[in-house]
This record gives C-alpha cells, sequence and structure tokens, in this order.
C-alpha cells in the first residue's frame, strides 16, 4: 500500500494523540473526543462539498447511527463498541442507499432542502415516540471493547482512543478516496456534469456512493458521540446541529483532509471558551469569529497552513 | 361542515403570515442567489422594534388606531437599515466567492445579531397585544376569528399585488426581473447590478421585518423567535421555486391548507407536515411549482 | 543576636500565638465553589433561567452575609464563603454533558446545582456518580431520574412534573365536578406530551366516563396558535389543559382570550404562576393556574418566604416566581445537609457524609417543607397547590381559591413509577 506524505502525517499525528492522551487534563481527552466524532461527520460533508454538494440533512445519519447504538445497547443488550459502531454505520449506510435514489436528482440548493427535510421527518419521528423518550432522549450504557469493560476514567480515554483512531483513519481514507478515481470525479462533476456524462461515468452512481459513504461517516460520528455523552436525543437530527457541521467544514476549509479535524477542535474549543467567559453573548463571540474567518481567509482555516506551506516551499 | 371551515379560514390566515414571512426571502434568492439564514434575525428584529413601538405607543397615550401604521413603519425601517448594513458590510466583500460561503456569512449575521438583540432588548418576552386585542373578534360558523388575524389576509393579498405590480409595471422592478433572468446579461447591458443586489436586499431585510413586526401583536416577542421561521421561510419558498413571487403565493398556500388540515384531523401530523409537503412537492417537481428549469450549460 | 532579627522572630512568634489562637473565621475557611447551570440565553431564559439565576444571586449574598432567617443563619455554607461558577443551560445535551465536565474537571467546583431542562438532566445524572461531584437538579420535571435507576452523589430538590397533572386533575374536578369533556394544547416534546399524558390518565382515573376532545401538539417556540385555538372551540371542552410556559404561554393568552376562548370553559395552565403578573389584566378571570408546588402566590407565610419574597422584589422589580423558589430550595437543601453533617463530623464532612446527610433530609423553605423522600432518599417531594386568577383594581394580579394538596397525595409512594401509579387509582395515595 502506497502512503503518500499526507497520510503518513496523518498517522504520526494520531499516534502522537494517542501518546499524549494519558497526559492531557480530562476536560480536554472529552472535549476532543466529541470535536472528533464531529469531525468524522465534516468529512462526510467535505466529501460531498468536493462533489459540488451541500447537505443540511447529515443530522440524519448521526441520529441513526446513535439511536442505532443506543437501541442496540438497550433493548438488544450488545454492549461491544466495535459492534455498535458496525450496526450504526449499518444503519445510516442502509437509510442512505435507499435515500440518495431520490437525492441524487437534485442539486444546489435543492439537495440541501430535500436532505434537510428528510432529516426533519426524522427528527419529527424520533419527537412522536414516548418509546424512546421523545426529546429527553435515553441514557447509553458504558460499552466494551472486545471483552475489555473499562469504567470511570479509563472507559472515557478508552473511548477517547477508538474515536481518535476512526478519525484519523477516516482522514486517511477520505484522503485516498479522493486522490482515487471515484473522488476525482466529485471534482469534475462539480466543474461541469454534463462533460462527465458524455465522458460515460456515470454522475448519479457516483453521486450515490457519495451519500452513502458520507451517511457512513457520519453514522459512525453518530455512534463515538453517543458513547462519548452516553446520551442520545432528537437534538442530534435537528437541522441546527446539520447547519452546524456544514459551517464547520466551510470553516476549516475543504482543501485538506486534516481540515475538519483542526477546524472541529477550534470550533469546540472556541464555543467552550465563549461559554464560560462570555455566558450571556457567547453566540456572537462563535458569529464574530465566524464571520472574522469568512471575510479574511475565504479558503478557511487550512488556507492558514496552505500559505505557511507555500512561503517555506 | 363547521370544521371545514375553520381549516379553510385558518388556512387562510397561516397562508397570509407564511406569504408575508417568505416574500423577502424568495426576492432576495432570486435576485441574488442568496439563501439569507440571517433572515430569521431581522424577522425577529422586526418583532422586537414593533413590540417595543407598541408598548411606547400606548404608554404615551397616542391613538389607537394610528399604531398599526406606525409599528409597521418602524418594522419596514428597521429591517430597510440593517440590510443596508448588512449588505454594504459583509455582503458586498464577497460577491465573487462561492455560494455557500456567502450564505455562511449570513448564518455568522444571524449568531451575531441574535445576541445584539438580546442585548438591547433583554432577555424578558416582550407583550404588544394591544392592536390584537384593540380589533376583537368575528364569528365564522360558530367559531370566533381574530379581526387582526384575518386582516393578515388581506394584508398578504396587497403585499402580493403591490410586488407584482412593482416587478412587472415599474422600470426599476422590470429592471430586476432582468437581473433575475440573468445577470450577466444584465451587466453587459448597462444595468447596475451592485445597486441592484443592495436595493433587493434592503427591500427582502424590510419585508422580513414587516413579518415579524405584523406578527408581534399576537405573539410574546422572546429571544430565538426567529429561529425556526428560517426554515419555514425557506420550506416556503422551495415548494413555491425559488426567486418566483407567485411560487411563493401558491407555496404558502399549500403549506398553510395542510398544516390546518393536520391541526384540525391530525394533530400528531402537525410536526411532519410542512416537511413532507415540501419533499412530495420536490419529488414531482425537482425545481419547485413554479421554478424556472435552469438551462445545464455545457 | 541582631535587633532585626530578633524583631522579625518576635513579630513571627507574635503572628504564630495569634493565628493558633483565632476561632476560624468565615474569611479564613477555603471557600466552597458551587457550579450554577440555567438558561441565560433563549427562550427559556426569561421565564426560567434568569429567575432561577437571581434567586441564586440574592441566596449567595444573603448566605456569605448570614442574614438568612434561623436555621440558615450562619454564614456561608458551614462557614465556608460561597463562590459561583455559571454556565448557560442552552445548547444542547452534548454541549452540557462537556460543560458539565468542564465545570467539575477545569474549575474544580465543590458540586453543581442547576439544570432545568429534562433531557439535560437524563444526559447529567450518570455523570454524577461517574465524576464523584455532588450534583442537585433543582427543576427539571421528568420522573425518569429516579424512577428508572439509582444514583449516589445526585439529588433533586424539586418534585416531579408528576404533581403538576395529579394536582391539575385534582383541582379541576374540585371546581368543576360536572366536566365532561377535556381537551390539551401543550408543546410538541417530552414535558408537554408527558404533562398531557399524565393529566389526561388522571382525569380518566378520577372520572371515568370524562371524554377526550382534541389534543394539540404545537412545536415548541411556534407562537401562533391560531389554528389550533379554532381546533379547540369546534372540540367545545369543558376544561382545557396546558401545560405551556413562557412565551408561548403568554401568546396563547393573548390569542385565546381575544378570541374568547376562555369564557364557559375552564382553562388550566399548570406553570401559569409564572406569567400572572407580566400578563396582568390581560389574563382572564378564573383561569386555573399552578406554580409546579408551593411556590410564588402559593408560598406558606413564613419566615423565610417574609424574608425572601420582599428581598427579591425590591431587587429585580418583580416578584419571584416558582423558578427562583426552587432554586432556594436547592441552595437550603445542601446548606441544611452540609451543616447537619458537620454536626456530627469534626472539621469540614466529606462528600460522603453530606451524602448521608442529605439522603431523607426534611428541611424548611420559603416555599415550605421539603421532604427528600423518594429516589431512596434522593428526591424531594412537597405540597402543591392550584388558584384561581382574579385581577383585582387595586392588588393587581392575585389568586383565589386556592387548595392545597399534601405531598403524599399528588407523589406517587416510594419505589413506585408515577406512570403505574396513576393507572393503578393512586394506590396508597394520602390526601
Amino acid at each position: 500500500m502506497a502512503f503518500d506524505r499526507t497520510s503518513l502525517l496523518l498517522l504520526g499525528a494520531l499516534i502522537a494523540t494517542l501518546v499524549a492522551g494519558p497526559f492531557l487534563p480530562a476536560w480536554f481527552t472529552f472535549l476532543a473526543t466529541v470535536a472528533l466524532s464531529k469531525a468524522l461527520v465534516v468529512l462526510g460533508v467535505m466529501l460531498l462539498m468536493r462533489a459540488g454538494l451541500v447537505s443540511f440533512g447529515q443530522g440524519l445519519y448521526y441520529g441513526i447511527g446513535a439511536y442505532g447504538a443506543g437501541l442496540a445497547a438497550n433493548m438488544l443488550g450488545i454492549r461491544d463498541a466495535f459492534l455498535l459502531l458496525a450496526l450504526g454505520v449499518a444503519a445510516s449506510a442502509v437509510v442512505a442507499a435507499i435515500v440518495s435514489v431520490l437525492l441524487a436528482r437534485y442539486r444546489d440548493i435543492f439537495f440541501a432542502m430535500l436532505s434537510l427535510a428528510f432529516s426533519m421527518i426524522f427528527y419529527g419521528l424520533l419527537v412522536r415516540s414516548a418509546a424512546l423518550g421523545s426529546t429527553d432522549g435515553f441514557n447509553l450504557p458504558p460499552a466494551n471493547f472486545a471483552g475489555w469493560s473499562p469504567v470511570g476514567a479509563t472507559g472515557r480515554s478508552a473511548v477517547f482512543m477508538l474515536t481518535a483512531v476512526l478519525a484519523f483513519l477516516a482522514a486517511i481514507g477520505a484522503h485516498r478516496y479522493l486522490k482515487s478515481t471515484l473522488g476525482m470525479i466529485g471534482e469534475a462533476i462539480r466543474t461541469n456534469e454534463i462533460r462527465v456524462e458524455y465522458l460515460g461515468a456515470s454522475v448519479r452512481r457516483a453521486i450515490q456512493i457519495k451519500v452513502v459513504l458520507a451517511a457512513a461517516l457520519a453514522g459512525a460520528g453518530g455512534v463515538l458521540t453517543a458513547l462519548a455523552a452516553s446520551h442520545i436525543d432528537p437534538g442530534l437530527a435537528y437541522w441546527t446541529t446539520s447547519g452546524e457541521f456544514v459551517f464547520v467544514a466551510l470553516l476549516s476549509g475543504t482543501a485538506h483532509v486534516a481540515a475538519p479535524l483542526i477546524g472541529c477542535m477550534l470550533f469546540e474549543l472556541i464555543r467552550t471558551f465563549a461559554v464560560q467567559y462570555a455566558p450571556y453573548t457567547w453566540q456572537m463571540v462563535v458569529g464574530a469569529s465566524m464571520l472574522a474567518v469568512i471575510m479574511f481567509l475565504p479558503g478557511g482555516l487550512w488556507s492558514l497552513v496552505r500559505m505557511r506551506l507555500r512561503r517555506t516551499a | 361542515m363547521q370544521q371545514l371551515i375553520a381549516i379553510l379560514v385558518d388556512g387562510t390566515v397561516y397562508f397570509s403570515w407564511l406569504f408575508i414571512v417568505s416574500l423577502g426571502l424568495t426576492l432576495i434568492y432570486g435576485v441574488m442567489n442568496i439563501l439569507n439564514i440571517a433572515h430569521g434575525s431581522l424577522f425577529a428584529l422586526g418583532a422586537y422594534m414593533a413590540a417595543w413601538v407598541i408598548g411606547a405607543w400606548f404608554a404615551g397615550g397616542l391613538p389607537p388606531a394610528a399604531s398599526f401604521l406606525a409599528f409597521a413603519v418602524a418594522g419596514v425601517a428597521v429591517g430597510a437599515v440593517l440590510g443596508l448594513v448588512i449588505e454594504r458590510g459583509v455582503l458586498t466583500r464577497m460577491y465573487g466567492s462561492d455560494p455557500i460561503v456567502i450564505i455562511l456569512a449570513t448564518y455568522a449575521v444571524f449568531l451575531i445579531l441574535e445576541d445584539v438583540i438580546t442585548l438591547v432588548w433583554g432577555l424578558d418576552p416582550y407583550l404588544a397585544y394591544q392592536p390584537y386585542a384593540l380589533l376583537g373578534r368575528v364569528q365564522l360558523a360558530g367559531i370566533s376569528f381574530s379581526i387582526y388575524d384575518l386582516g393578515l389576509v388581506v394584508t398578504a393579498l396587497v403585499l402580493a399585488a403591490a410586488s407584482w405590480y412593482a416587478l412587472n409595471r415599474t422600470r426599476q422592478g422590470k429592471l430586476l426581473l432582468v437581473v433575475i433572468h440573468d445577470r450577466e446579461v444584465s451587466a453587459a447591458m448597462g444595468i447596475n447590478v451592485r445597486l441592484k443586489f443592495t436595493m433587493t436586499f434592503m427591500i427582502g431585510a424590510a419585508l422580513g421585518a414587516l413579518g415579524g413586526a405584523l406578527s408581534a401583536p399576537g405573539i410574546s416577542v422572546v429571544p430565538g423567535v426567529g429561529v425556526d421561521i428560517i426554515v419555514l421561510a425557506f420550506a416556503v419558498t422551495v415548494v413555491g421555486g425559488l426567486g418566483s413571487i407567485p411560487g411563493a403565493l401558491v407555496g404558502a398556500l399549500i403549506v398553510g391548507l395542510c398544516r390546518a388540515a393536520a391541526v384540525h384531523l391530525m394533530p400528531e401530523a402537525e410536526l411532519f407536515v410542512i416537511y413532507s409537503v415540501m419533499a412530495l412537492v420536490l419529488a414531482v417537481r425537482p425545481q419547485g411549482l413554479f421554478g424556472r428549469a435552469i438551462a445545464r450549460k455545457i | 543576636m541582631k535587633m532585626q532579627t530578633l524583631l522579625g522572630l518576635l513579630v513571627a512568634a507574635a503572628l504564630a500565638v495569634t493565628m493558633a489562637g483565632q476561632p476560624a473565621a468565615a474569611q479564613d475557611e477555603k471557600p466552597i465553589r458551587i457550579g450554577i447551570v440555567t438558561f441565560l440565553s433563549g427562550g427559556a431564559a426569561g421565564p426560567f433561567g434568569i429567575p432561577a439565576r437571581n434567586a441564586a444571586e440574592i441566596t449567595v449574598e444573603a448566605l456569605n452575609a448570614g442574614t438568612i432567617p434561623t436555621p440558615y443563619h450562619k454564614k456561608g455554607i458551614g462557614s465556608r464563603p460561597i463562590e459561583t461558577v455559571i454556565i448557560d443551560e442552552a445548547g444542547g445535551t452534548t454541549k452540557q454533558v462537556t460543560e458539565y465536565r468542564n465545570l467539575v474537571q477545569r474549575h474544580q467546583v465543590d458540586l453543581v446545582i442547576g439544570y432545568i431542562s429534562s433531557g439535560d438532566c437524563l444526559a447529567i445524572a450518570p455523570l454524577a456518580d461517574e465524576l464523584k461531584k455532588l450534583t442537585v437538579f433543582f427543576d427539571c420535571g421528568t420522573p425518569r431520574i429516579f424512577e428508572d435507576a439509582k444514583y449516589t452523589y445526585l439529588f433533586r430538590t424539586g418534585p416531579t412534573a408528576t404533581m403538576d397533572s395529579v394536582g391539575a386533575a385534582l383541582y379541576v374536578l374540585h371546581r368543576n365536578p360536572k366536566v365532561a369533556t377535556v381537551a390539551g394544547i401543550n408543546q410538541n416534546y417530552a414535558w408537554g406530551q408527558d404533562s398531557w399524558t399524565d393529566f389526561r390518565a388522571s382525569m380518566t382515573v378520577l372520572k371515568p366516563e370524562i371524554k377526550v376532545g382534541t389534543e394539540q401538539f404545537p412545536k415548541l417556540y411556534a407562537g401562533a396558535y391560531s389554528s389550533e385555538i379554532s381546533a379547540l372551540q369546534v372540540a367545545n371542552a369543558d376544561v382545557i389543559h396546558s401545560s405551556f410556559w413562557g412565551g408561548d404561554m403568554e401568546a396563547f393568552v393573548l390569542q385565546g382570550a381575544a378570541r374568547g376562548l376562555f369564557a364557559n370553559r375552564a382553562v388550566v395552565l399548570t406553570t401559569g404562576e409564572t406569567g400572572m403578573f407580566r400578563l396582568g389584566r390581560q389574563m382572564p378571570d378564573g383561569t386555573i393556574l399552578g406554580g409546579r408546588g408551593p411556590h410564588g402566590v402559593f408560598a406558606p407565610d413564613n419566615a423565610l418566604n417574609k424574608w425572601f419574597r420582599p428581598l427579591y422584589e425590591q431587587r429585580y422589580q418583580t416578584p419571584p416566581t416558582y423558578p427562583s423558589y426552587k432554586m432556594v430550595v436547592a441552595f437550603l437543601g445542601v446548606k441544611a445537609a452540609y451543616e447537619k453533617a458537620m454536626a456530627g463530623a469534626a472539621g469540614h464532612p466529606t462528600d460522603e457524609q453530606v451524602i448521608a446527610a442529605f439522603s431523607g433530609l426534611e428541611y424548611d423553605s420559603p416555599s415550605g417543607k421539603v421532604s427528600m423522600v423518594l429516589g431512596e432518599g434522593h428526591q424531594a417531594i412537597q405540597e402543591t397547590a392550584y388558584g384561581v386568577f382574579k385581577y383585582d383594581a387595586e392588588k393587581g394580579a392575585t389568586i383565589t381559591e386556592i387548595v392545597r394538596y399534601p405531598a403524599e397525595c399528588v407523589n406517587p409512594p416510594n419505589g413506585v413509577k408515577s406512570e403505574e401509579w396513576i393507572k393503578g387509582g393512586f394506590k396508597g395515595a394520602k390526601c
């Protein structure tokens, strides 16, 4: 397997994260767990954005992943984190496969609004379900990891490590995908999809595959967030959650797979410190930071790294 | 029978409210291709401004009849001013960018405005019931309806007529139609597209704020009052076809009637109605009911 | 020995003697840091979060100054001055879980008081035991917390929402015994759905021939209810139940009153007390109001209420409503438990000792007696009260025809789930 520079860098970063983990304060690793689990979803958003599609409904798969894991844990007694992940991802992928048949016919704002509509219909179903706890949701029992059942702080570290491994591996996977033919077709579709059709590739199929991939990533992110927070509620599927993923994707920049990882982390940090230091105006602080990034860094935060690299090159 | 009349009247009332709220959004999208997420905050701004004006007006003992004009004008004014500020301050720097980045900018503006509103008006709900209560009620098929709500229907129809006239019969309006149809050719023909953008955004913002101002007397104005408006207005706009005012009219009518029917016949489905209608319409007509099929450029 | 060194030694010795001889003054005690979590933004801030925060503010000030009547007159909590860290409860459960961890691990608070949203409470509950941090829920209503699980470090000083619905049903039947149909309009989320389910179930148990008209569930923060009010008029029920709160409640009252919905029928607003002063004359006379317990206008005229109510009103220009009372109840519970544990320990008690003292505790508050009876001694019960709104030309907004229901009448007995207790006909209730 050819490992290019990015993959090696990401691998290195993963190892560094895992090693540093035990030495970092617990509140930070928890923040990182949540940020990295969301980064998985943002990676999916980025995949779609590279194909010119903006999905305002990733909350659907995020929610399906989380609820799938939650129901499996509470009703079927499944505790193994890997199994829950597999179930969550599978459930999201299956739904995406069905939904993408309709969704792949649309572009631009219609794609966005239709994906939003589906996620909100799912949200509505969750809210109506008293058995699932409606908007209060329900809790997830602690998970096992292939037989190992850590509790307390060790349990949290285990979830952190699992999330970090998955996030970085997903980033490497996304990187390789984007460099492959299937991935490159996304760029082509974004530029001029009629030409792609004329050249013999199926635009519809490519988009469907991307929707399913993004859904799988979002489902995995959902399961990991559920494992971290130990709580699942319909808010995961609400349109503002989906919107947040899109906005973080834009802020981070879609040029490089590492961007979502860094961007999510920064966003969570900004938000938590804004809540602490500006408890009444933290939304404004977040909005102003976003505006600053948009106006001065139109390529997202990643363009800072790119400028730096270009200068040293 | 009573229920049928109730559904029709309620649907029409809800439709007029939806139309007034979505008109500004569809106009901005049609001309500038921007999905303005800050529309929700403009609605909220209009509502707060109207509530404040109404409170001050009635406390000052000014003639009640004139209050209607006062708070409507206040809403429009604050919307126009904010529209100008946002367009000149933020959007004008971003016109060359990816449309999605511009949407992100409007989202950031929305976040900022939400807290600005709270800083100015505080966290307590504002009550501005006087105009609503003043007009009293009327009985139709054994149900009392608020005359204020029925008045909204008239307002919506007047607005629809006015916007149709403005777009189709005035010079500026026709120029706007041209810009909607093809921006590049308009610019090539010498139309000051940038100025049109500013005008449009101001008008769209003013309409959004007007929607909020007109809503204020019936509701309690709280922080966050604009948030769900965003999705509602978007949905109606998409159903009707982006940039189409007849589309917004028909879209609002369909959503309004469906929602009223749901509330009366199947209340538990109320939450799904707007999204199901949107999904169904898009499934059948991908560009919305009145949307122009956009020619694909090779 | 040099003069300076001798002087230095003398001063040091003098200091040492004085320090040793000093009784432990409050300013020398290590402060107790309390994390407070409540809504500071969004639609829940105005009616709930800010009144709760205001109450926390004046309670902490009064505690630190020692101005609360007995038995809470000791300064601080066990003589330790209180300092607070306040966090906004908005942002969703994942965010709140993160912020709770930050409070405990980054801010290193000694305990956490807060949480209005049941969803947040459910998510935070297991964390208290995981992080071994004393946590007190003061407001959230879902009975699921202690009915679905057991916790050691978690307490809830506010009774569950069950008693709101049961009390409402009892009061409705007391005042309108001939009621034939009920209808409901509640917000479409867990709070609204559960409130209606409990009320409907209670009514059906108390009067089986009751018919249910329309059950409306508009979205939270919908604000405009013209269709729903039409549907309610079509249904023409004798009693309309609503657990609406905040802006939604006010909008519903304004729109409903303007259309004559409140005439010729009884409308029950289970959280109506929070809006009665703001709505004033706009609230129709005859509306049945609740305050989620003996708070606000339902509070007893005891010494603690005589201290709290005028102080709050003077500071914030409006009478305190139930979120404020519930916050004070939480603080006083912590103080009572801490000082009870201190009485039996040498020096300051450990968390475990405070927990032991808190379990099963009974203490007094501006809203009367609080008994930590349910959930293995971790869940409080209180009496509840309902009354009828009347606008008095001189006194303004008032409540009349108040009926109080004892705690054991409207709360399930220990070990019984609320839903089953209602369906089973309120077995074990002592009215």
